[in-house]
């Protein structure tokens, strides 16, 4: 039998609506209140507690947690239980998301409804375990094998490790590709006041399921029910006979390996399902920019700090203004572009040693002067550290 | 329901139309193995939209696309963990992992070893060539020893991996081993596995004349079948003979495979006991026990 997802029972097991909780613990709330009912996870830090919190929570709501013996396990499992028909999600860190990338294009491949969150720490390698970094990105964006469209989602507060969550099991499942919620170390282990949202206020996106007559069934198509680039999903055991398979497959899911045509068709589908929506798909916040001369992009845990240095060189009369990413990818590429030629500098504060800043510069095609502004060694930027970047002393 | 007597009627019945013709060899034994399942499934009559295949990397993963069922072909090594993945949505799925020795034992191994000591309610055919063979023959974990492959030109040093007995080291409900040139018992092996809550494992030794036989003087196609005839034992002589044979009779067995059922047992499955959980966690007239109450309350 399959979760059904009890919202009463949801609230229940979740407790108050406000509470002050760490920044993955708000993740475990999003994913549950998204209607998750599979966890499957391995322990690494920062990324535990999530782990530890779907443990806990999962079975008092009906779902499912299982320890798995690795992070390809791991995702191996939440792409299993996806076409069992569950919403399913699991956690880690960067040595564990080095290890899901093979199944990471798996799922892109297979179109497989999924949610990773990457709670951020250093690396290369092991590097600092306890502390955050946003070393990532470009990982999420091009880590697997192959040509694919990434959707990332990277939260700065501990409300939107929940509020994230939930928009990336939507996004997954509307689109029917793995969704990466890129959050930090420094975001992870955050303790803040949060609010869980009414269930009336809630957005909840499931994915369409196959009805239609099982002999017209064409599973990796366009849909043959409604106009769109991502076809009805037939859930395992529901007498569909899919045959799921990460080799290049025809629209009937059988293996086409030799042809280039067939390649290209698939191939082009799965991405432009995404590309196509990018407008729709991306999500910026935007302060200060009506008059700024002067732009912070940024995204995650380093938008904090830029907000403080935006207001502090606002005192001193540089008009500084901040375009934060909310979604990384699917890139905003019409939006940095219009920022480039409406201000004449455009900073990018970042936990690595410039990754982000790589598209944004590519996106500003020369309109406007474009500066990284790295920090690593697991800890954020200081507001005055920022400052120098800014023309402020 | 009409009864099945043939295999053409078998195969009209379980096959997936318009994947002919397999990528398989002559001489190859995935098509035996895949036909004995489909008797088992058939003496079984199970639902066919309840069942879900599930496969990993190389020739014999390829075997849930030829069956007209649900089937995810997964990555290298990792079905059994998407395995425990689709079970876990759906405990009323029957799931079916059809893998190869470089599959489990290889890559997958570890996957191998904790989806048997979980228990995890799934059964998986694993099918044994000695050898890598779609990418060409190359040294497998369970190529003999001193056996020629692309990788092992000289000959193999290593020593092969035991499936069936890891299995049982690791308390999996059900496990056996037999050869495709056996049919009677492993239908019926096959079939007691399909039924087992929990963990099951059948190996199947089957002939790869491409890959492993064309390199060890194994080329010719009965040769090979035959070699497999010759070199299997019952599991209760081999036992015996191990236990109070003589020092000839024991070396004699050094090249030779135990073939039968190695455990069946009846633990409960890890969803029969996850269910326990939920129920004793959800349950409407169950009193919390006190640490259950302060887990919740943490």
């Amino acid at each position: 039998m399959r979760y059904k997802r009890d919202p009463k029972k949801i609230r229940e097991v979740l407790g108050d609506k406000v509470q002050f909780v760490l920044g993955d613990m708000a993740c475990v709330y999003g994913g549950i209140l998204a209607g998750c009912s599979f966890f499957g996870g391995y322990p690494i830090t920062p990324a535990s507690e999530i782990a530890e919190g779907m443990a806990r929570l999962l079975p008092r709501v009906g779902g499912t947690y299982i320890q798995m013996e690795d992070e390809i396990g791991s995702i191996a499992a939440v792409i299993g239980a996806s076409w069992g028909g569950a919403k399913a999600m699991t956690a880690t860190s960067g040595p564990g998301f080095s290890l899901m990338m093979e199944n990471y294009g798996f799922a892109v491949m297979t179109e497989t409804p999924c949610v990773i969150v990457n709670i951020q720490r250093t690396g290369p390698s092991t590097g600092q375990p306890t502390l955050g970094a946003q070393g990532d990105m470009m990982q999420a964006r091009w880590g697997t094998h192959g040509d694919f469209e990434a959707i990332a989602l990277a939260p700065s507060n501990v409300q939107e490790c929940l509020d994230f969550t939930i928009e990336a099991f939507n996004l997954s499942e509307k689109y029917r590709n793995p969704v990466c919620v890129m959050a930090d170390g420094e975001i992870g282990h955050l303790r803040e006041r949060i609010t869980i949202p009414d269930e009336k206020d809630l957005k909840i996106i499931n994915r369409v399921e196959a009805t239609i007559d099982k002999e017209k069934f064409i599973p990796f198509g366009v849909s043959q029910t409604r106009k769109s680039k991502v076809p009805d999903f037939p859930v395992f055991g529901t007498g569909y006979h899919t045959y799921v398979t990460g080799l290049t497959h025809n629209e009937k899911g059988f293996p086409a390996t030799d042809k280039q045509k067939d390649h290209e068709k698939l191939v082009k589908r799965i991405t432009s399902k995404i590309s196509d929506d990018i407008d729709k798909i991306v999500k910026v916040e935007e302060t200060h920019l009506d008059d700024a001369d002067i732009a912070f992009v940024t995204y995650g845990a380093s938008a904090r700090p830029a907000e403080t240095a935006m207001e502090l060189a606002r005192k001193k009369g540089v008009k500084v203004g901040m375009l934060r990413l909310k979604i990384v990818w699917p890139f905003p590429e019409k939006v940095i572009y219009k920022l480039g030629k409406k201000v004449d500098k455009i900073i990018v504060p970042e936990m690595n040693l410039g990754q982000i800043v790589h598209p944004v510069k590519e996106a500003v095609s020369g309109n406007c002067e474009v500066v990284s502004a790295p920090k690593i060694g697991g800890e954020m930027h200081l507001p005055h550290e920022l400052l120098p970047y800014l023309g402020v002393k | 329901m009409t009864e099945i007597k043939t295999a053409e009627e078998l195969n009209k019945k379980y096959l997936r139309e318009g994947m002919w013709p397999t990528i398989f060899c002559n001489g190859c034994g995935n098509g035996v193995v895949l036909e004995y399942t489909f008797w088992a499934l058939e003496e079984l009559g199970w639902d066919m939209d309840k069942v879900v295949f599930v496969s990993g990397i190389g020739c014999s993963s390829r075997l849930p696309g030829y069956i007209n069922a649900d089937g995810l072909h997964t990555t290298h090594g990792r079905a059994l963990a998407f395995a425990t993945g689709i079970k876990a949505a759906n405990p009323d799925l029957n799931v079916i992992v059809f893998t190869g020795d470089g599959d489990c034992a290889g890559i997958g191994g570890n996957h191998f070893i904790h989806a048997a000591r979980r228990n995890i309610d799934m059964t998986v055919i694993m099918i044994n060539n000695f050898i890598y063979g779609m990418t060409g023959g190359q040294l497998a974990p369970t190529t003999p020893f001193g056996s020629i492959a692309t990788t092992a030109p000289y000959g193999n040093i290593e020593h092969p991996f035991d499936i069936c007995n890891l299995a049982k080291a690791l308390g999996a409900n059900y496990v056996a081993r037999w050869t495709v040139t056996h049919p009677y018992q492993p239908i019926k092996s096959l079939k007691r596995a399909l039924q087992k809550k929990g963990f099951s494992l059948v190996e199947f030794l089957a002939p790869c004349p491409t890959a492993y036989g064309r390199r060890n003087k194994l080329g010719d196609i009965k040769k090979l079948w035959k070699w497999y005839e010759d070199h299997t034992i019952l599991l209760e002589d081999y036992e015996r003979i191990m236990s109070y044979g003589s020092e000839e009779e024991k070396e004699a067995m050094k090249d030779m495979f135990p073939i039968g059922v190695f455990q069946d047992i009846d633990k409960p499955g890890f969803f029969e006991e996850y269910q326990k959980l939920v129920a004793r966690l959800m349950g409407k007239n169950n009193k919390k026990t006190a640490e259950t109450e302060a887990v919740i309350k943490k």
